[in-house]
């Protein structure tokens, strides 16, 4: 069953700004990770590893390089929740 | 080159800096509390009581510093802040500045609690940062990102001598022209039960569960073992000749580093205390002074039955008479045992008394052994010489046999 994106967005918002410390209204769906939000690759690591436990969801490493945008990352969570 | 200290810094369970750390000790407070973990009865932990910090470091640093950090390299970089911005934040080259931040335990939080992961909910949930934070030069990276140092970034490890001998390798980096500026120290956080309950097992800590402040008692007749303590001391060492060049306020002087081993046992000392004189000796030596100049030393006094007479034994044996003159604080007494944190922050214990002149106290010796033949400061702190050049010792020995005498001056 699939998760609603709000609700991915926001706890996926929240593990991101723990971890950076960016504030949550930063995370939008159209941020790239990288260029804008400036996460380097270990962080990303980490990023996607709290999120496959919240959102009980497995993230393959082949994967993670095409999460390019926060929306990115909310649509395939959400799909595969 | 001559090696100068211009500045300070420590976050311990005295205090959140050095000033209040300073001030509670010459005040003679206790640091010692009982510990309020929900583990301490989940794991029947047989030690209750530990010197643990005054100011938690979530108070200070941000979420994300607080999870990217074991709590080792979160002291460390509240101290190392600290320390930087009182050397007046220099302006030195990136290439001329190194770090040595050392440690005597390491990221026992973040590997243990990263093999209960590992364990109870499986590999793909431990954390990708788990290695970088638990190994045992984590401290001194995370100090050498915060100031971008790229001289060298080094943790040496000698149990509890690691915080003093940091401080001699930045002595080291400087005098051979290696760098210009070595932010150094050491810190601790292993109030965790696995080294709690190793210690208690070794039969080393303090059963004087009821009576946490009154646990630590160096010299005293009562004492029953050491009390674990936790925190960092990180120090701003420079070449005199950069600090003088910046106009950098010089708030002490490192004149001289001993560093000798017992050859001996993996944990006890060797009870003739020959390898600690001759570290103490060495670091005299090396300032190019004589025992007759030194007037106060910083013992490293742990308050255990067998390591304490050893000590007190071969600082009369070395300094003879001359050691009625010199005064000797204790002030594990009031901390506790930092370990690795422990032979820095008694460093800037001895600075602090060299730039005040005045002895530290060394709390809770009711009764001194009777064969005693130390000058010990007791209960109150004790004037040091009015005027004139000061010189003063730092002992720190540590599990392995590693003995770390430093010589400090004053401005």
């Amino acid at each position: 069953m699939a998760l609603p994106e709000n609700e991915v967005l926001a706890h996926l918002a929240d593990i991101v700004s723990e971890e950076t410390g960016i504030d949550t209204a930063e995370i939008q769906l159209d941020k790239s990770f990288t260029d804008d939000l400036d996460i380097d690759s270990l962080s990303m690591m980490t990023i996607v590893t709290l999120a496959e436990e919240k959102f009980d969801v497995r993230i393959p490493d082949e994967e993670v390089k095409n999460l390019v945008t926060v929306g990115d990352a909310v649509t395939f969570i959400a799909n595969q929740g | 080159m001559n090696v100068v200290v211009t500045g300070l810094g420590a976050t311990t369970p005295l205090g959140g800096d050095v000033p209040s750390t300073w001030e509670a000790a010459l005040a003679g407070k206790s640091g010692v509390r009982p510990l309020e973990y929900d583990w301490v009865e989940k794991y029947r932990v047989p030690i209750t009581i530990a010197g643990q910090l005054a100011v938690r470091p979530d108070e200070v640093l941000s979420r994300p510093e607080m999870k990217r950090m074991d709590p080792m390299s979160q002291y460390a970089l509240v101290a190392t802040r600290e320390a930087w911005a009182d050397a007046g934040s220099p302006d030195v080259d990136p290439l001329r500045l190194g770090t040595v931040v050392s440690t005597g335990i390491g990221g026992v939080w973040t590997m243990l609690d990263a093999w209960d992961t590992v364990r109870d909910r499986g590999p793909e949930r431990v954390l990708p940062l788990s290695v970088p934070m638990l190994m045992p030069n984590s401290a001194t990276a995370y100090v050498e990102l915060e100031l971008g140092a790229k001289a060298g970034a080094h943790a040496v490890v000698s149990a509890c001598a690691s915080g003093a001998e940091a401080l001699a390798l930045a002595y080291d980096m400087i005098q051979s022209g290696r760098a210009d500026i070595v932010v150094a120290g050491g810190t601790e956080a292993a109030i965790h039960p696995l080294p709690i309950s190793t210690f208690a097992a070794m039969k080393t800590l303090s059963k004087r569960l009821d009576d946490p402040e009154r646990a630590s008692r160096p010299y005293d007749v009562d004492r029953d073992g050491f009390v674990l303590g936790e925190g960092a001391a990180i120090m701003v060492l420079e070449s005199e000749e950069h600090a003088v060049a910046r106009g950098a306020r010089i708030r002490a002087r490192l004149l001289g580093t001993g560093r000798t081993a017992d050859g001996y046992h993996i944990a006890a000392p060797e009870p003739t205390g020959d390898g600690q004189k001759r570290a103490m000796l060495a670091a005299v030596e090396q300032a190019g002074l004589t025992l007759a100049d030194i007037c106060h030393i910083n013992a490293h006094a742990t308050s255990t039955p067998v390591g304490d007479p050893i000590e007190a034994r071969g600082i009369r044996d070395l300094l003879g008479e001359h050691a009625d003159q010199v005064l000797v604080s204790a002030t594990k007494s009031m901390t506790g045992h930092l370990l690795g944190g422990a032979g820095a922050l008694e460093s800037v214990f001895t600075i602090k008394a060299l730039e005040d002149r005045v002895a530290p106290p060394t709390i809770n010796v009711d009764n001194p052994d009777p064969d005693l033949a130390i000058n010990l400061v007791r209960d109150t702190p004790a004037a040091l010489p009015a005027s004139g050049d000061l010189a003063a010792i730092n002992n720190s020995f540590g599990f392995g046999g590693h003995n770390v005498a430093l010589v400090l001056g004053n401005a």
